[in-house]
């Protein structure tokens, strides 16, 4: 029952930029989100250029100095410049989450392409090892993949990763299945067109689109995770100006340095909201049942 | 209706056995020799021979793996490479009561205040108090856990005083006490739950009030609480109940980082500090632990439908 109606709603689907107009007037919160996005995006991409202090200058004279005229938002135990550290941790932020996600989504990928071509005994066995891989949280696949990697940025990236394949191959999975029941696939495959080409001009546009926007929406999660690994102590090593390794140096002073991990926080906090409304933007505009809606 | 109990129970048995040889690799793929941990910087030939021989290091991976889950089965998960202590007292007998506590009371709260408010959501749509709501759900979702717990410490902890910032005293010794010291860690890590839980009733509440049934029911003059909370409430059930299962994931790895902040002593802190210590035995009972537990809430999640929901009882 649910193909034929597969069938029906993929092919009436309009160009998701249909009505986009109309949206942004109707959705402001969802702009003032895309903005904050592009904005935290765009002090990652200038990094130190833009930051009042370098991030890991220690100004020994101001050690948890609170917010003042010289260090806008106070600074840290080492007495180094809370602003400038936060600025610097959205490019670890994103540059963790990016990366991460771009892996498990490569991942995901490979996996859930072949789990949905070769069929059979393969995608059998392969789902059952993704199912186990989804039973644990991706916060404790990360963990354990941190426990054999070790610690640092670019292990904290493969461990997310690794960590999202999972999620990743099983949704592309769905996507191949569904697409590999269109008649055109199947037309090509009576034409005799080889397999490779079939994947490589049918089956792979059509899934690509649902991964990207997948990908876009994970990103979210996966900066949570990585930041949840250096809050912890496992992840990204000091004195790398991390969210999540600034909000834990500051737990221990909470009650008369609020701020350290105040600062931190607010960045992250802000950040993933940010996110949650565009990707709750995106999914709405990707769902012409939800879309109907408005 | 025994044949899908024990469908059921066959599929989670399996998937519990991929789990199991996803953790045996994992620690398989540890870097560092066991034996030289264990037996530090300076040991004898004949010592290294025996503790591998003792330890079964030196029989294939099948018999290893075999021998593994043995012991899981049957409770011997191993000692600490440092200090000898038994793991499986440690893991399952001091930290897992911890973390499961935390996470029932925080489930509790979720569900105590959530389905409330998604109600009233639901009943009130489109008003102020619906969007008020729903900014509040959604940034509540979106908010690490771990900034909130710091902000809640230092709201109630420091500036009021009001609540203890950290240690655990279980409920079962001394229950006043043990629900004053998890009140925080509890409302930390319900806030992502209760934010959840509050868009899943709301959507499928509203959706449910659109049901021919319901006008049937007010066309009878039934009560508009007895709508709701009967016919309505009734199809919510069944999505909470998956939803939740599903989310138990979710739950279990808040509680590691609501163990950071609060300082208790479960399978959260467990697993950390092990990592640090490359303790990868108890790394591997922690993850074993927690996938099984995963597996185990959503097999009952699955056995609970049919009695959710009749129309799939299984004939």
């Amino acid at each position: 029952m649910s193909e034929t109606l597969l069938v029906d709603k993929i092919a009436r689907r309009p160009a998701w930029w249909a009505g986009l107009g109309s949206y942004i007037r109707h959705r402001p919160f969802f702009i003032l989100a895309l903005l904050v996005t592009l904005a935290f995006l765009a002090i990652a991409l200038l990094g130190t250029a833009v930051t009042p202090f370098d991030p890991t200058f220690q100004d020994m004279e101001a050690p948890m100095s609170p917010p003042s005229s010289t260090h806008w938002l106070g600074t840290d135990s080492y007495g180094q410049d809370l602003l400038s550290r936060a600025m610097a941790g959205a490019r670890y932020a994103f540059l963790t989450g990016i990366c991460s996600v771009l892996l498990g989504a490569l991942g995901g990928l490979a996996v859930g392409l072949m789990a949905g071509l070769a069929g059979g005994r393969t995608e059998w066995f392969l789902m059952r090892i993704v199912d186990a891989i989804l039973a644990l949280p991706s916060l404790v696949m990360a963990i354990a993949f941190i426990a054999i990697l070790g610690q640092g940025v670019d292990k904290v990236i493969l461990a997310v990763g690794l960590a999202l394949i999972g999620p990743f191959a099983r949704t592309v999975r769905a996507d191949v299945l569904q697409v590999r029941a269109l008649p055109f696939v199947e037309a090509a495959g009576l034409m005799g067109i080889g397999k490779l080409a079939i994947v490589r001009r049918h089956i792979l546009p059509n899934v690509f689109f649902p991964l990207v926007v997948q990908a876009t929406i994970r990103i979210s999660e996966a900066i949570l995770v990585s930041s949840s690994l250096s809050f912890i102590g496992i992840g990204i090593v000091p004195p790398t100006p991390d969210w999540g390794l600034m909000i834990a140096e500051g737990r221990g002073f909470v009650s008369f340095a609020p701020w350290m991990s105040g600062v931190p926080g607010a960045a992250l906090a802000i950040l993933l909201i940010a996110l949650a409304i565009v990707g709750d933007g995106i999914r709405e505009q990707m769902d012409p049942k939800q879309r109907a809606g408005h | 209706m025994l044949l899908f109990v024990g469908r059921k129970l066959a599929q989670t048995i399996f998937i519990l056995l991929m789990v199991s040889i996803v953790s045996f690799t994992l620690l398989k793929l540890a870097p560092g020799d066991p034996v030289q941990m264990a037996l530090g910087s300076e040991y004898s030939q004949e010592a290294y021979a025996s503790l591998t021989h003792e330890m079964g290091l030196d029989q294939s991976l099948v018999v290893q793996y075999g021998h593994w889950l043995w012991g899981f089965i049957t409770g011997d998960w191993g000692r600490s490479y440092v200090g000898r202590t038994p793991i499986f007292q440690y893991a399952f007998v001091e930290a897992l009561p911890v973390t499961l506590t935390l996470a029932a009371s925080a489930l509790f709260l979720a569900i105590l205040i959530g389905v409330p408010l998604g109600v009233l959501s639901a009943a009130r749509q489109d008003t102020i108090l619906d969007a008020g709501t729903a900014a509040l759900s959604l940034t509540g979702t979106a908010f690490p856990s771990f900034y909130l717990g710091i902000l809640l410490i230092w709201i109630f902890g420091v500036h009021f005083g009001l609540f203890p910032t950290m240690g655990f005293v279980a409920p079962w010794q001394d229950f006043l006490d043990g629900v004053y010291h998890m009140t925080l860690p509890a409302l930390t890590l319900s806030t992502y739950f209760m934010a959840m839980i509050v868009r899943l009733v709301r959507a499928n509440l509203i959706e449910a009030l659109q049901q021919p049934y319901v006008a049937a029911a007010r066309a009878r003059g039934e009560s508009e609480r007895r709508v709701i909370w009967l016919h309505g409430m009734r199809n919510v059930l069944m999505p909470l109940v998956t939803v939740l299962g599903l989310q138990l994931g979710a739950l279990l790895q808040g509680a590691v980082l609501t163990e950071t902040v609060f300082s208790l002593p479960g399978v959260g802190q467990m697993i950390t500090n092990a990592v640090l210590n490359r303790e990868y035995l108890v790394v591997q009972a922690g993850v074993m632990m927690t996938g099984c537990l995963f597996i185990f809430v959503n097999l009952l999640v699955d056995l609970a439908y049919p009695w959710l929901d009749p129309r799939l009882k299984p004939r």
